[in-house]
C-alpha cells in the first residue's frame, strides 16, 4: 500500500482525524494556482536601526545640532529631495529609487511605544498593542486564517535555522529553511525516513506524540515539495558574499522557482550601536543595501519584482540626540521601506520625520505600523486585515 | 502501572528524570516524595556574578571602557545561564531546581544586567517551595522585576502602570479578572517602590508614594502595594490561575477543571504554601492515570537536562550550550516576551523538531552543531559592540563528553533490551519501536537510536 493511502486510510479508521491538509496531492493544484503567487519578503533589522543616519534628513538643522560627531555630512548624503537623503553606504539603492522601485514611509511606530528591545520587538511580531501581550506573530495568524494560500508550513518560509515567533500561529506555524539542501538531506536520514514512513500508524493520533508525528510528517512533505519545485533553478544574478545576501539569494530561488509561499522572512543585526555607531551602522547598512540592490535587480531581471513587494522594518528608531559614546540609545518612530515593482505611491511617501516636536527626545510616531501590515494584508495577501489583527487598521496607499 | 513506572514517572515531572543508577527498587512512592523534599532542603543560590554591570545607567565612561563592559556583561551573561543550566542537570535536588524553572517562566523578566537576573533566579530558588506571597513579594521588590516593568518611574505625580497590569494579568489574576480602574488604582499604591542602581537593594521612596485612598476591586482605603497584593491573593482565583499553569507544566498540557479546582483548593487553604501543593499531586491517583504519563513535550531545557543526566554528559563550551538553547527556542534569562514561554506544542515547529530530533545523538557523539539560531533582540548590543556583522556564532563540534563506561557501568545486570530502553523512555514503547530496539547490535547502538525517536521528545 502506497504511504499516502495507508495513512489516509487509517486516518480514516481512526474515526477522530481529518485528513490533514498537507496530504492533499500537490500534483492535483492545477497550474495557475502554483504561479503568478504575490510575494511579500519582511526584512528584519534587529537591534533597533537608527532611522535617522538611514534616511538622513540633512535639510534640517536639527539633525546636525543633535549629532555632532555623528551627523552624516551634507555632502556625502545621496539626496533623495530637498529634505531627505540616503546613508552614503547605501549608494547601491540610489538607482533602484531612482526607477520608482522604492518607498520610504517615515515615523512608522504606535502609541505608547516601549523602548526595550524585547517588548517592542515582541509588539512588531505580534502586531499587538502596547499594553497587550499576544503568543501568536502576524504571519502565523495569516496561517491560521485558512486561506486558499495558506494551508501548508512553506506558504511561509522564513530562511533562518530556527522560526520566529512572528512565523507561529495558534494551530499553523511557518517553516524555517536555511539551506534546502541541507534540510532535505537530513529528512532523508535513514532513521527520520522510516520512522515517517513506517512508524505514523500507530502514532497519528491527537495526543502529544501523534502531534510530533504529524509535524515530522508535515515537515518531510514540505522540504520535499521545497526541495523538488525548487532544486533545478539556479539562481543566475550575482550576489554579494555574505550570510544576509545569501538568504536573499535564496529567497530569489525560492521565488523563481514558483514554490506558492506567500510571505518570506529574512533577519540581518547588529544594530543595537550605543557604542561607536558610525562604523558598524555603516558596514551593516551596506551590507543591507547591496543585498537588497541585487535582489531588487534579480526579481526586476527575472520578470518577479511585479509580484514582489518587499518590506524593512526594525523594532525602534533610536534617539534623535546622540550619547556620550559616539552612539545612539533607544528611540521610537522609525521609517520603514518598500519595495515592489508595482508601486502606486514610489518615492517618499509622507512628510518627514518632525525633529522640533519631540515626546521625552524621541521622535511622535505619524503611522501605526499596522496600517502598514493591514496594507499587504488588504491589497496583497487578499485577507481583511482585521481577520489578522484582531481588529480593523485602514491601511495606507503605497500599493 | 507498577512501582518502576511511577517512580519514573514521578521523577521525570518533579526533577529532569532518572538515570541507571536511580534507586528504583524497594522503594515506596510515597517515601519517593518525602526524599524529593527531603533531597531539596539545600538552597544552593548562585553566587557567579559579583559585579554589578549596568549598562541601563552607565556611568561617563569612554567607548572604549563601555565596549570592554559589554563584553564582560556578555561573559555574566553566559556564566549565569550556564551555570544554572549545570546545576539544573546535576543537582540533588531536583524538585527546587525543576520548581525554580517554573517560577522563572511565571515571572517573566528579561532585563540587561546579569547580577539583577542571578539575584532574582536565586528568589525563586529560594521560594520554589515556599510561600508564594512571600515569593511574589520579593520578586516584586528585586531590581530586576521593578526596572523590567518600569517601576522606578511609577511616582504619585506620574504614575506608571507597567507593573500594576503585569502583576494582576500575569502574577497572579490571569486576564479577565480585573478592570481597567483597578489598574489605575494599583498603580498608585505601587509609586514608591524602587531600588539602589549600584546595590540593587529595595528602597521605598516615601516622597513619591501616594498615599490618598484608592478604590481597588469594590474596596476602597489607602492601600499600599503589600496590601494590594494581599487582596490579590485573597481571591482564590489567583490559585487558580497559578495551579492551572502548574498542571500544564507537571501533570497534562490540557488542564482538567475539576483537577485543577482541587488544587486551587489545597493551595488556597494551605495559605499558598507550596509543599502541600505539590504533595497533593504527586500523591493524587490522577497524577499516575496513562494519560498523564509519557505524554509531555519536554521544555528544550528539559530535553538538555535529562540527556544530560541519563549519559553522563559533561560540557566543555559554554558557548554551545548558549546555542543549544537558541536553536530549541529555549535560553534560559531570555524568555520571548513577558507572558514567558507558552510551552507544549509551541515548542514545537518543523525546524525545532529537526534539531531536537538530530541534537541528543550529536551531543553524544560530540558532532557539529550547524544550525545557529538566532540572538535575542538584547543582545545585539553585544554584536553591534564587537563590531560584529553576523548575530550568529558558527557552526562547531559541541565539545561534549558522555561517560560511556560510567553508563555501561550503571545499567543494572541482566535486563532486556526493551528494558534499558524503559529507563530512557518515558513514552509508550510501540510495537515498530520494540522492533527496531529489539534489532540493534548493541546497547550503545539502541540508546544512540531511541534517542532520535519522537518518543524521547515526551516525558
Amino acid at each position: 500500500m502506497q504511504r499516502r493511502e495507508f495513512l489516509k486510510n487509517t486516518a480514516l479508521a481512526s474515526g477522530a482525524f481529518l485528513i490533514p491538509a498537507f496530504l492533499k496531492p500537490l500534483e492535483a493544484m492545477s497550474m495557475s494556482q502554483l504561479s503568478q503567487y504575490k510575494n511579500l519578503v519582511v526584512i528584519q533589522l534587529s537591534g533597533g536601526n537608527d532611522g535617522l543616519n538611514t534616511i538622513v534628513p540633512y535639510g534640517n538643522d536639527i539633525y546636525y545640532r543633535s549629532r555632532k560627531t555623528i551627523g552624516i555630512p551634507q555632502a556625502n548624503v545621496i539626496k533623495l529631495n530637498e529634505m531627505l537623503g540616503l546613508n552614503p553606504a547605501m549608494a547601491s539603492l540610489k538607482e533602484i529609487y531612482d526607477q520608482g522601485s522604492m518607498s520610504i514611509i517615515n515615523s512608522v511606530g504606535y502609541p505608547n511605544p516601549d523602548r526595550s528591545h524585547f517588548r517592542s520587538m515582541d509588539i512588531w511580531q505580534t502586531a499587538s498593542d502596547a499594553d497587550q501581550f499576544l503568543s501568536t506573530g502576524w504571519i502565523g495568524r495569516y496561517l491560521d486564517s485558512n486561506c486558499q494560500t495558506c494551508q501548508y508550513p512553506y506558504d511561509a518560509i522564513e530562511v533562518d535555522s530556527s522560526l520566529s515567533l512572528v512565523m507561529k500561529g495558534a494551530t499553523k506555524k511557518g517553516i524555517a529553511v536555511q539551506n534546502p539542501n541541507k534540510l532535505y538531506a537530513s529528512t532523508r536520514q535513514p532513521l527520520f525516513k522510516d520512522l515517517v514512513t513506517n512508524d505514523h500508524d500507530a502514532n497519528l493520533n491527537e495526543d502529544n506524540l501523534g502531534y510530533l508525528y504529524k509535524t515530522m510528517i508535515e515537515t518531510y512533505s514540505s522540504v520535499d515539495y521545497i526541495h523538488e519545485k525548487s532544486k533545478l533553478y539556479n539562481v543566475s544574478s550575482v550576489y554579494p558574499t555574505n550570510t544576509f545576501s545569501n538568504q536573499l539569494k535564496t529567497v530569489s530561488k525560492f521565488i523563481n522557482s514558483g514554490l506558492q509561499t506567500r510571505i518570506y522572512y529574512v533577519s540581518l543585526g547588529g544594530f543595537d550601536t550605543h557604542i561607536s555607531q558610525q562604523h558598524q551602522q555603516n558596514r551593516q547598512l551596506k551590507i543591507y543595501a547591496d543585498g537588497v540592490a541585487a535582489f531588487i535587480k534579480d526579481l526586476k531581471k527575472t520578470n518577479k519584482l511585479d509580484d514582489t513587494l518587499v518590506m524593512t522594518f526594525s523594532e525602534f528608531g533610536r534617539r534623535v540626540e546622540q550619547n556620550a559614546s559616539n552612539g545612539t540609545d533607544h528611540g521610537t518612530a522609525n521609517n520603514v521601506l518598500i519595495y515592489g515593482g508595482k508601486l502606486k505611491k514610489a518615492g517618499i511617501y509622507n512628510a518627514a520625520p518632525d525633529l522640533a516636536t519631540l515626546d521625552n527626545g524621541d521622535l511622535k510616531y505619524q503611522i501605526d505600523f499596522r496600517d502598514v501590515y493591514a496594507t499587504f494584508l488588504d491589497k496583497w495577501l487578499n485577507i481583511n486585515n482585521s481577520q489578522v489583527l484582531n481588529k480593523s487598521f485602514k491601511g495606507l496607499d503605497f500599493i | 502501572m507498577n512501582n518502576f513506572d511511577e517512580l519514573k514517572h514521578l521523577y521525570s515531572r518533579a526533577g529532569f528524570g532518572i538515570t541507571f543508577n536511580t534507586n528504583l527498587n524497594n522503594i515506596s512512592l510515597k517515601s519517593a516524595v518525602s526524599a524529593l523534599f527531603a533531597d531539596s532542603e539545600t538552597r544552593s543560590p548562585i553566587h557567579v556574578i559579583t559585579e554589578n554591570i549596568d549598562m541601563v545607567n552607565p556611568k561617563k565612561l569612554t567607548p572604549e571602557d563601555k565596549r570592554i563592559k559589554v563584553v564582560q556583561r556578555h561573559m555574566q551573561d553566559v556564566s549565569l545561564n550556564t551555570a544554572w543550566l549545570l546545576q539544573m542537570c546535576n543537582s540533588k535536588a531536583q524538585l527546587r531546581e525543576k520548581m525554580t524553572l517554573f517560577w522563572h517562566n511565571h515571572f517573566a523578566c528579561s532585563v540587561a544586567n546579569p547580577l539583577f537576573e542571578q539575584q532574582l533566579n536565586n528568589v525563586h530558588r529560594e521560594y520554589a517551595l515556599g510561600n508564594f506571597r512571600d515569593m511574589l513579594l520579593k520578586v516584586s521588590q528585586s531590581p530586576a522585576m521593578l526596572h523590567f516593568l518600569n517601576n522606578e518611574q511609577n511616582r504619585k505625580s506620574h504614575p506608571n502602570e507597567n507593573f500594576a497590569r503585569e502583576v494582576m494579568e500575569l502574577f497572579t489574576l490571569g486576564r479577565g479578572n480585573y478592570t481597567e480602574q483597578d489598574i489605575k488604582e494599583a498603580a498608585r499604591a505601587f509609586t514608591g517602590w524602587t531600588f539602589n542602581k549600584d546595590t540593587g537593594d529595595y528602597i521605598f521612596n516615601a516622597k513619591v508614594h501616594d498615599t490618598g485612598p484608592k478604590n481597588f476591586r469594590g474596596k476602597s482605603g489607602s492601600f499600599t502595594g503589600e496590601q494590594v497584593i494581599d487582596m490579590l491573593l485573597a481571591d482564590k482565583q489567583t490559585a487558580r490561575f497559578i495551579c492551572t499553569k502548574l498542571y500544564r507544566y507537571l501533570v497534562n498540557e490540557v488542564p482538567d477543571k475539576a483537577q485543577v479546582e482541587e488544587m486551587a483548593t489545597v493551595w488556597y487553604n494551605a495559605k499558598y504554601e507550596v509543599r502541600p501543593l505539590l504533595e497533593h499531586v504527586f500523591k493524587s491517583t490522577w497524577f499516575y492515570e496513562d494519560k498523564n504519563v509519557g505524554t509531555l513535550i519536554k521544555s528544550p531545557i528539559e530535553l538538555l537536562c535529562s540527556l544530560t543526566r541519563q549519559f553522563y554528559v559533561s560540557y566543555q563550551d559554554p558557548l554551545m550550550l548558549m546555542q543549544v538553547q537558541r536553536v530549541l527556542g529555549q535560553t534560559l534569562f531570555r524568555p520571548p516576551n513577558v507572558a514567558g514561554w507558552s510551552g507544549g506544542r509551541n515548542w514545537i515547529d518543523s525546524s525545532s523538531l529537526m534539531a531536537r530530533l538530530k541534537l541528543p545523538s550529536t551531543i553524544l557523539s560530540a558532532g557539529v552543531l550547524e544550525a545557529t539560531g538566532k540572538v535575542s533582540a538584547e543582545d545585539e548590543l553585544y554584536v553591534a559592540a564587537m563590531q560584529k556583522q553576523d548575530s550568529n556564532v558558527a557552526a562547531n563540534t559541541t565539545k561534549s563528553i558522555p561517560n560511556w563506561a560510567k553508563l555501561v557501568q550503571s545499567i543494572p545486570k541482566g535486563l532486556a533490551p526493551l528494558q534499558v530502553a524503559g529507563y530512557i523512555l518515558n513514552s509508550n514503547i510501540g510495537p515498530n519501536l520494540a522492533a527496531r530496539i529489539k534489532k540493534q547490535p548493541d546497547t550503545r547502538a539502541m540508546l544512540m537510536m531511541i534517542v532520535s525517536t519522537p518518543e524521547y521528545q515526551l516525558c
